[in-house]
C-alpha cells in the first residue's frame, strides 16, 4: 500500500486546481461558497472529499466538472487550464475526459438504460459518425451495462429500475467514453444502507482493478474511510493538508 | 444523433404536443379546403365570364349607332394589325318583354341584342349556351320541330309540334266560345246584342294567338296580304334568357324545379326605342326559338337576342339613301396570348373618348369589381386563416416552454453529458419542425380527401343537417368546383412548418441558455 502511494505520489495529477473561490449571489448579499481550496487528484486513486452539508463540495464538483467557473483560482486538466477553456473544448472535456455521477442519478427518463448508457457516445459523435460506428457502440455499451451487472435490464426505462439500478446504469453511462476520472457526488446519498454498499464496491473495484481515478464526495465518513485520499471539506476550505494521509 | 432519438421520443411521449399537431392540422386542411373551392369557383367564373364576353368591347352610346361599321373595323384592324381573330357587330338596346301567362301579360326589362349569328359564335361562347343541340353547333333563329333540352327532364315540350297544338287548342276554344256565344245570343234575342259585342271581346283576353297585329311593322317573311297562320308560320326569332321568362322554385320535397311562362313555340312582344332622334317606341311580336343559360345570373335573366338585320330593319338603323347598317357594338376576338389592355389602349387612343362616344373595354374591365372581388376574397380568408395556424403556433410556444420546464433536469444532465447549448436548442427546433411536418403533412392528406370528395360530404351534411349546402338555385353549379393548385399547397404547408418552427424557437433558446447547475439543482 504504501509503495502504491509513493508510485502516485511521484505521478502529476490528473486534476489540479488551487486558489480556487466561488461565491453566490442571495438577495444582493453575497455568500462565498469556497474560499481558497486547493486540490490535487492523482491517477488511479480513490479520493473521498468529505464535508457537511454547505461545505462547498458540491460547488467544488460542479468547478472541477466545468458545469460551472471559479470566481478566482485555476483548474488544470493534465497540466491545461480547462475552467476559462472555450466552451467547446469544455464540452468535450465534460464529454470525453470525465465521467460524472449524480446523487439522483439523472437518467433520461425517455431512454431506455441501453440508450442513456449510450448517451454520451451520441452526444460526442456527429449523427453521421455515430451511425458508420453505431455497432461498435452498441458493443461497448452492452460491455459497460454487463460490467455493473445490469445487462438483463438493458431495454427497461429509468422507471422501470430501482435506485440501485438506476445509479449502476448511471456509472456505466460514465464509463463509455473512457474517461480518465470519474466525478461522484454522494453516489450513495439517495439509496439504503445495503445498496449504496454495493455501489461503492463497484466503486472500489473500478479503482482496484481498472485503476481509475475516481473524486467522491459525502457526507458520510464510514463511505470515505475505504478511499486512497480524504479530504475534509470546511467552511470553503480543504481543512488540512495532514489530512490528505489514509485514515 | 441524441437530439434526434430525444426529439422522436418527446413526440411520441409528450401528449400535450398532439393538441399542437392537431391545431396546426386543422388551419392546414382549412386553407387547403378553402384555397381549391375559391379557385375552383374564380376558375369556373372565370371561364364563363369570358366565354359569355368577347375579348375587347367597343360600345357606340349614341342611340343610332356608328354608321358604317365597316369602315370601323377597317381602321379597327390597321390598329390592331394581325392580333385580331375575329370580330362581330351587333345591336345592344334596352328593351321591354311582355309573356303572355295564362291570360296576364308579365314584363321583364331585358337587354335586347342583335346578332350575326355567323360571327357572333366566334367571337364569344353563345351557341354552346342554348338548349336545343342542333342550335348548339349552328344557331338558327327558326323554331325547330322539338328536341330542345334533352337532358332537362322536366323542360316542358317545345317546339313545331307544340305550336302547332296550342294553336289548335285555342283556336278549338275559340271555336267553342263562338259557338255557346252565338247559342245565347240567338236565345237572348237582338235586343242584347250590343252587351254581348263587350263579352266578347273581353273574353277574348288577350290570347295573342289570334289578337296580334301584323299590320304594325311588316315581316320580312312574312307576305303582306295574306293572313298569318300560326300553326304554320312564325315571327322573328327570338331567343331568350332562361331566367326572363322563367322562376326557379324549391317544391315541397326540396327539389328545384323550373317553372316557364314562356318556351320555344310561344309569341313574345318586345318594345324597344326605334334609333331616329325623336325616338319612338317600337313594339314587335317575336316567336321564342330558343332558350339561353349560361349559369350567369346576370346574363341569363337580362339577354334577349334577335337577328342583327331584323333588329336594324325594326329601330330603322338603315340608311335610306347608302343602305348601309349602323351598328351599337363591335366584339373582338384578339388571337391567344394578345394583351388585352395594350390592345384597348390602342383602340382608346384611335378613339378617343374626347371625339367618339365609344367605350372600349376589355372583359377583364366589364367584370372588374367581380373579379376583383373573388380575389380580395380569397386573400382575406388566406389571411384569416393563417393567422389560426399562428394561433396554433402560439399553442406551440406555450407548449414548448412547458415542456423546458419540465425537462430542465435532462437539459442539465444532457450539458453534464457534454452537449452543447447549440445541439440543446436542436433539440427543441427539430422538436417544432417535426410537429409542423407531421401536423401540416396530416392536414395536407386530409384537406386533400376532403377536397376529392367534397360533393359527396357537402351530400352527407345535407342528409344530416336537411340544409342544402350548396344551393343551385344561388350558384347554378350543380357540384361544387374545386382546383388544387401544387404550389399554394406547397406554401401552405411551409408557412405553416415555418410557423411551427418560429413558435419553437423561443423555447429552445430558453432551454439552450439554461445554467448547468440550476438545472441539476431543479426540481
Amino acid at each position: 500500500m504504501t509503495t502504491f502511494k509513493i508510485n502516485t505520489m511521484s505521478d502529476s495529477p490528473v486534476l489540479r486546481a488551487y486558489g480556487i473561490h466561488k461565491s453566490y449571489q442571495k438577495d444582493k448579499l453575497e455568500v462565498p461558497v469556497l474560499r481558497g481550496v486547493d486540490i490535487e487528484v492523482f491517477p488511479g486513486r480513490l479520493t473521498a472529499l468529505v464535508g457537511r452539508s454547505g461545505s462547498g463540495k458540491s460547488t467544488l464538483m460542479h468547478l472541477l466538472a466545468t458545469l460551472d467557473r471559479p470566481d478566482r483560482g485555476e483548474i488544470h486538466f493534465r497540466g491545461s487550464r480547462i475552467d476559462d477553456a472555450p466552451r467547446a473544448a469544455r464540452d468535450a472535456y465534460r464529454n470525453r475526459d470525465i465521467g460524472v455521477i449524480f446523487q439522483f442519478y439523472h437518467l433520461l427518463p425517455e431512454l431506455s438504460a441501453l440508450e442513456n448508457v449510450l448517451a454520451p457516445i451520441m452526444i460526442g459523435q456527429s449523427t453521421w459518425s455515430y451511425f458508420r460506428h453505431r455497432k461498435d457502440a452498441r458493443r461497448r455499451a452492452e460491455a459497460m451495462l454487463d460490467r455493473v451487472g445490469l445487462l438483463h435490464r438493458a431495454t427497461h426505462k429509468p422507471g422501470e429500475l430501482s435506485g440501485g439500478e438506476m445509479q449502476r446504469t448511471a456509472i456505466a453511462r460514465s464509463l463509455m467514453t473512457h474517461p480518465a476520472l470519474l466525478l461522484a457526488d454522494e453516489p450513495t446519498g439517495n439509496l439504503d444502507a445495503e445498496t449504496g454498499r454495493d455501489i461503492l464496491e463497484l466503486l472500489r473495484g473500478l479503482n482496484r482493478d481498472e485503476g481509475m481515478t475516481i473524486v467522491m464526495i459525502t457526507h458520510d465518513d464510514q463511505i470515505a474511510a475505504g478511499a486512497d485520499v480524504l479530504l475534509r471539506m470546511r467552511n470553503g476550505r480543504i481543512e488540512n493538508e495532514a489530512n490528505r494521509q489514509v485514515a | 444523433m441524441y437530439r434526434w432519438l430525444l426529439c422522436f421520443r418527446y413526440l411520441r411521449t409528450r401528449y400535450i404536443a398532439l393538441a399542437s399537431i392537431i391545431s396546426v392540422m386543422l388551419g392546414v386542411a382549412t386553407l387547403i379546403v378553402v384555397n381549391s373551392v375559391m379557385a375552383g369557383f374564380a376558375a369556373e367564373m372565370h371561364d364563363r365570364l369570358h366565354g359569355l364576353a368577347s375579348d375587347i368591347l367597343i360600345e357606340c352610346h349614341a342611340s343610332g349607332g356608328m354608321p358604317d361599321p365597316e369602315a370601323h373595323l377597317r381602321e379597327i384592324r390597321e390598329v390592331l394589325g394581325d392580333r385580331i381573330e375575329g370580330s362581330s357587330v351587333s345591336v345592344h338596346v334596352p328593351g321591354m318583354l311582355g309573356i303572355d301567362f295564362g291570360g296576364q301579360l308579365i314584363t321583364r326589362h331585358v337587354n335586347l341584342v342583335g346578332i350575326d349569328s355567323e360571327t357572333y359564335d366566334k367571337v364569344s361562347q353563345f351557341g354552346r349556351f342554348l338548349l336545343h343541340p342542333d342550335n348548339q353547333g349552328q344557331v338558327s333563329f327558326d323554331l325547330r320541330d322539338h328536341g330542345y333540352a334533352p337532358s332537362r327532364e322536366d323542360f316542358p315540350e317545345s317546339g313545331w309540334e307544340y305550336r302547332r297544338l296550342k294553336v289548335a287548342y285555342d283556336r278549338a276554344i275559340l271555336e267553342e266560345r263562338e259557338r255557346v256565344e252565338a247559342a245565347m245570343r240567338r236565345a237572348r234575342g237582338m235586343d242584347a246584342a250590343p252587351d254581348s259585342e263587350i263579352t266578347d271581346q273581353a273574353s277574348q283576353g288577350p290570347t295573342m294567338a289570334v289578337d296580334f297585329s301584323t299590320s304594325v311593322f311588316v315581316t320580312p317573311d312574312s307576305r303582306s296580304g295574306q293572313v298569318f297562320d300560326p300553326a304554320e308560320e312564325q315571327f322573328p326569332g327570338i331567343i331568350l334568357g332562361i331566367a326572363t321568362c322563367s322562376s326557379r322554385l324549391r317544391d315541397e320535397d326540396g327539389g328545384v324545379r323550373d317553372h316557364f311562362y314562356c318556351r320555344p313555340g310561344d309569341d313574345v312582344r318586345m318594345m324597344f326605342p326605334n334609333a331616329s332622334d325623336n325616338t319612338k317606341v317600337v313594339n314587335q311580336k317575336f316567336t321564342v326559338v330558343d332558350l339561353y343559360e349560361s349559369g350567369m345570373s346576370e346574363y341569363d335573366s337580362t339577354f334577349a337576342f334577335v337577328r342583327l338585320d331584323q333588329l336594324q330593319e325594326f329601330r330603322g338603323m338603315i340608311d335610306p339613301q347608302s343602305g348601309t347598317r349602323s351598328v351599337t357594338t363591335v366584339q373582338l376576338k384578339l388571337v391567344s396570348g394578345a394583351n388585352l389592355n395594350e390592345a384597348r389602349d390602342d383602340l382608346r387612343r384611335r378613339f378617343p373618348p374626347d371625339h367618339y362616344a365609344f367605350n372600349i373595354q376589355t372583359w377583364r374591365d366589364m367584370q372588374g369589381p367581380l373579379l376583383a372581388a373573388v380575389r380580395l376574397e380569397t386573400t382575406i380568408l388566406n389571411i384569416l386563416l393563417f393567422l389560426i395556424i399562428a394561433v396554433a403556433g402560439f399553442g406551440i410556444l406555450a407548449t414548448f416552454f412547458m415542456i423546458v420546464v419540465e425537462k430542465t433536469r435532462d437539459i442539465g444532465t444532457l450539458k453534464a453529458l457534454g452537449a452543447s447549448g447549440n445541439g440543446i436548442m436542436s433539440i427543441f427546433l427539430s422538436y417544432g419542425v417535426l410537429l409542423g411536418v407531421v401536423g401540416s403533412g396530416v392536414g395536407m392528406v386530409g384537406g386533400l380527401l376532403f377536397v376529392r370528395y367534397i360533393n359527396h360530404i357537402a351530400s352527407v351534411i345535407e342528409r344530416i343537417t336537411g340544409q342544402e349546402v350548396f344551393d343551385p338555385t344561388v350558384y347554378y353549379f350543380s357540384k361544387i368546383p374545386t382546383i388544387i393548385d401544387p404550389w399554394t399547397i406547397l406554401w401552405v404547408v411551409l408557412g405553416s412548418i415555418s410557423i411551427a418552427t418560429m413558435a419553437s424557437v423561443l423555447p429552445a433558446l430558453r432551454a439552450a441558455r439554461l445554467h448547468p447547475v440550476q438545472s441539476l439543482r431543479f426540481e
